[in-house]
């Protein structure tokens, strides 16, 4: 269960990465629903699950959940339990009212739960199937957040790899172009677009804003991550022929340069002309992390498994603030896509992939680290053993990525130990 | 297949949770795959509880189908037993865990642990959370509560108090102000169950000679069993008002024999309600939606204790139905029993109440249609946990429910009041109630406008015709309290406005009075 193995054996101080199996405090990949349909402005994200699928979604929503929301559940009850020819007409019946009360929904997504994954629904199928009745008027799709398949932040690559067997197909004579991966906020999106214009590099994004936007793919497109979480869908971008660019993540100054840096390289930019155009971000990111490092340099930190975000930004933390990561753990660590940031790790940090949640907590307590990033379901009885933490799904729903955002970042660490020291009762 | 966005209830092992989570020394080992642990945050973030509740998942995942998952499951209520070291053990499938063919029941008594372990079947696909939580509740009590016993004559009569859980609408404070009603008739409290109860004081059920069911959602069938089991007797009425609080008190001396006589605390709820600032109150239209505990409860406090109209009236809790639909006669009202908020909403929209009692949800639908609203039953959101002491319950329930009621109402008759003032000078921006400043007040521009317009724009037809007012009618004007005055002012220069009249004489001021009455 417990196994180590060391990760880049030929470097002097060896990173080893422990294997760990229980019980995992983790999301689903459902979750992911709840920032996609923000981003995919006339997508819908129907759920065939169970009620346990709809009160997660709900409970993951919060207040959201009012406003215009598109994501819903078709739960499953006892009769469609009965057959499996009945569950298909019962989702067809269910799809076709939906799209007759919602004329705005252009895509919609069939996302499969850990129910609908046991008993063998075949969504792909009835995807085809209801595209076919729905086409041209609304395009149907399907992918898997289930738990048994997908953590967290899972969902949204599982989403993106469905779709990018029909993206439209870029012609083999068009010229190289660059294709950013990954949900960013839309004020963050803005800011890479204007950035790689000041480079001289057009870049398109994916998933874009409306479903009929959705950027071409061909063997021209170069494409770079921005989440660290999008295993499946670099492959199946691959499978269309495209080419990642290998980066380290763009959170905080330091990666966020390196992430443009490698797009640049890709499309041979010279360096004066890459200097000159990210100068002015850098600085401004440089200066808003000076106020955060005095308060955290030193500080210990902690982290559970939950987004696949933790390596980036233990390595942030550790070369830009100064922090000292003890032990971080993800849920799944893929070391292709982290190739660039595992380099820049420190040594010292334990590793773990995957998860047994009490032994993590045996080791949590016995570290006391200054601060621990959890999860929601861990953060206040920590708190209530004494011990600062950071709740980590706020790293999904906030802006952190690029120059503009590093100071921001920087200040969702700070905030829970300046809160401390401020309370006095 | 049920189309679903909002869900009043959790799924059923969400309220088998609430059982563990309420006790103490119970441990729950739960087969659920990958993902269901979200529900602890409920209870760490909503409930703002300062542990992790005594749950266990199996969390399998893909790989583990098959028959690995057994094995998981008695692998995972092995480690928990030794762990977390409990008195007693309940086990269950999840949604995804009852369609694989794993047993919990029968894997946890292979294991042969030194505790009760109680299976319960949860049916995730026909049944919902309150109903998960009172099989849970009966199962534990059918299990440990043990055989018939001798009870002594005593002094003073022993209580069980059942019902509140983890995660409920105000349990913790009305266990407290049932406990202090209770004392005070001369009733001990024997044990209080699910929540604060161990499996111990479980067996300890027997002791009492009555029951007091506090929330029938969850106590219900665990009470039959107790009166069929140790002929225990069991109060029908929900303490939840003042007239409701009187009727269970008559109640409980009925079943304890008790005499009357004792020295009980009273409610401020009657003389506020007959206070004359509660007059505006009369016939306020209200609607009521939520569990069928509350809503019956609260349908009876609108009528009797605040003088309200009902307009509206449902359930989401289908086991109430008959006794909600009941009810609604009394207003001649159809009662809504579902559990599809958009239902809700339609039916609020239709009903045009000016208060509405409801869940969270219908906070949020209230929200959207501008109207007043209060909290009054689960589903709540963190500021329904409160802080401060705020039972439901009792008579100092009633007191909390008159406020919180009332609330909102105020609120809107103060929005009300200040939209409508807007324009007048005591309200411009910068008027201070401290009087510090003491520039005189802007003129109002629609007085200033027109002035200027004459010169600047000859061809503004209407301006020229525009009423006067007469210096004695002006001053007539100031007479006028201040919060109708811009209504007044209006009326009166819409009423010479039409009959063409171009100065305003305190005649036409008075005339446009009665012309246009309230």
């Amino acid at each position: 269960m417990n196994e180590a193995v060391p990760l880049r054996p030929s470097a002097p101080g060896a990173l080893l990465v422990h294997h760990e199996r229980g019980q995992r405090e983790v999301f689903c990949g459902l979750a992911g629903i709840v920032w996609l349909h923000r981003k995919i402005q006339d997508a819908f994200f129907l759920v065939v699950g169970s009620r346990t699928c709809a009160h997660l979604l709900q409970s993951a929503a919060g207040v959201m959940i009012f406003a215009e929301p598109r994501f819903a559940t078709a739960i499953l009850e006892e009769r469609d339990l009965a057959g499996i020819a009945d569950i298909n007409d019962e989702l067809d019946g269910v799809v076709s009212r939906l799209l007759e009360r919602r004329p705005d929904i252009k895509l919609l997504f069939l996302v499969g739960s850990c129910p609908s994954e046991v008993i063998k629904i075949d969504l792909v199928r009835a995807a085809y199937r209801l595209n076919r009745a729905h086409a041209p008027r609304a395009r149907v799709v399907s992918y898997s957040g289930s738990g048994i398949e997908t953590t967290f932040t899972e969902g949204e690559d599982a989403c993106l790899a469905a779709l990018a067997p029909d993206l439209p197909a870029e012609p083999a004579t068009a010229a190289p172009s660059l294709l950013v991966v990954g949900a960013l906020a839309d004020v963050v999106e803005d800011q890479f677009a204007a950035t790689f214009r000041e480079i001289g590099i057009d870049a398109r994004f994916l998933p874009a804003r409306r479903a009929d936007a959705m950027p071409a793919v061909g063997p021209n497109t170069k494409f770079i991550l921005a989440q660290p979480f999008l295993a499946e869908t670099a492959r199946a971008l691959e499978l269309r022929g495209a080419r990642r660019i290998s980066a380290a993540y763009p959170l905080g100054c330091e990666g966020t340069t390196l992430w443009l840096k490698a797009a640049a390289d890709a499309f041979d930019v010279p360096a004066a002309r890459f200097d000159a155009a990210v100068a002015p971000g850098r600085a401004r990111a440089e200066k808003s992390l000076a106020r955060y490092k005095a308060q955290l340099s030193g500080k210990t930190i902690f982290f559970f498994p939950d987004s696949q975000l933790e390596i980036p930004l233990a390595r942030f933390l550790a070369r830009e603030l100064d922090m000292q990561p003890i032990d971080v753990s993800t849920p799944y660590l893929h070391q292709q896509l982290l190739a660039e940031e595992l380099a820049l790790l420190p040594t010292e940090t334990r590793l773990n992939e995957g998860s047994d949640v009490d032994r993590q907590l045996d080791r949590c307590r016995a570290a006391r680290p200054d601060l621990t990033v959890c999860g929601l379901g861990l953060a206040n009885p920590l708190e209530s053993e004494g011990l600062a933490t950071k709740w980590a799904i706020e790293l999904l729903f906030t802006p952190i990525q690029g120059y503009d955002q590093a100071g921001d970042l920087a200040e969702l660490f700070t905030r829970p130990l300046t809160r401390r020291s401020r309370l006095e009762v | 297949m049920q189309l679903t966005l909002w869900t009043y209830e959790g799924p059923s092992h969400i309220g088998a949770m609430r059982v563990a989570t309420g006790m103490k020394g119970l441990h729950f080992v739960l087969h659920a795959p990958q993902g269901d642990t979200y529900a602890d945050l409920l209870f760490t973030m909503i409930e703002r509880r300062q542990e992790r509740p005594p749950v266990t998942y199996t969390t399998f995942q893909a790989r583990d189908l098959g028959t690995d998952t057994a094995e998981i499951f008695k692998t995972a209520a092995r480690d928990a037993f030794e762990r977390f070291q409990p008195r007693a053990m309940i086990v269950g499938s999840s949604c995804t865990a009852e369609l694989l063919q794993d047993d919990p029941g029968g894997l946890a008594r292979a294991l042969a642990l030194p505790v009760p372990v109680i299976p319960v079947e949860l049916s995730a696909y026909s049944k919902k959370e309150n109903w998960g939580a009172a099989e849970t509740f009966y199962r534990l009590t059918r299990t440990l509560s043990g055989v018939r016993r001798e009870r002594p004559q005593r002094e003073r009569p022993l209580a069980n108090l059942l019902g509140p859980t983890a995660l409920g609408f105000r349990h913790r404070d009305d266990v407290l102000e049932i406990t202090k009603l209770l004392n005070t008739l001369g009733v001990d409290v024997n044990v209080t169950a699910p929540m604060g109860a161990t499996p111990d004081e479980l067996t300890l059920l027997g002791e009492a000679d009555f029951n007091v069911v506090l929330y029938p959602e969850i106590a219900l069938p665990a009470a039959q069993y107790l009166e069929k089991a140790h002929g225990q007797p069991y109060t029908k009425t929900v303490p939840i008002g003042v007239g409701a609080t009187r009727d269970f008190i008559a109640e409980v001396r009925a079943l304890a024999n008790l005499p009357e006589g004792a020295v009980l605390p009273e409610s401020k709820l009657p003389w506020w309600s007959r206070s004359v600032d509660s007059t505006y109150l009369t016939g306020k239209r209200v609607f009521i939606f939520g569990d069928g505990t509350h809503v019956l409860a609260a349908e009876r406090i609108a009528r009797e204790e605040m003088g309200f109209d009902v307009v509206g009236l449902g359930t989401y809790s289908r086991e109430f139905a008959r006794d909600v639909r009941e009810c609604a006669k009394r207003h001649n009202i159809e009662a809504l029993i579902t559990d599809d908020y958009l239902d809700v909403e339609a039916a609020i929209s239709a009903a045009h109440p000016d208060l509405v009692l409801g869940t969270q949800m219908e906070r949020h639908i209230a929200k959207r249609l501008r109207l007043p609203c209060t909290v009054i039953s689960s589903p709540a959101h963190v500021q329904d946990f409160p802080a401060r002491y705020a039972p439901q319950m009792g008579f100092e329930g009633a007191n909390v429910i008159f406020d919180s009621w009332v609330h909102p109402l105020m609120m809107g008759l103060e929005e009300h009041l200040l939209g409508m003032f807007r324009e007048d000078s005591e309200f411009h921006e910068g008027a201070s109630h401290l009087g510090a400043s003491s520039a005189p007040a802007p003129a109002t521009p629609q007085r200033a406008v027109p002035a200027a317009a004459v010169s600047a724009a000859p061809a503004a037809a209407a301006t020229p015709l525009d009423p006067q007012w007469s210096d004695e009618a002006a001053r007539e004007l100031k007479k006028i309290p201040f919060f109708v005055r811009g209504k007044a002012r209006g009326n009166t220069e819409k009423y010479a406005r039409e009959r063409g009249l171009t100065t305003i004489s305190v005649g036409t001021l008075y005339d446009a009075k009665a012309h246009y009455g309230r």
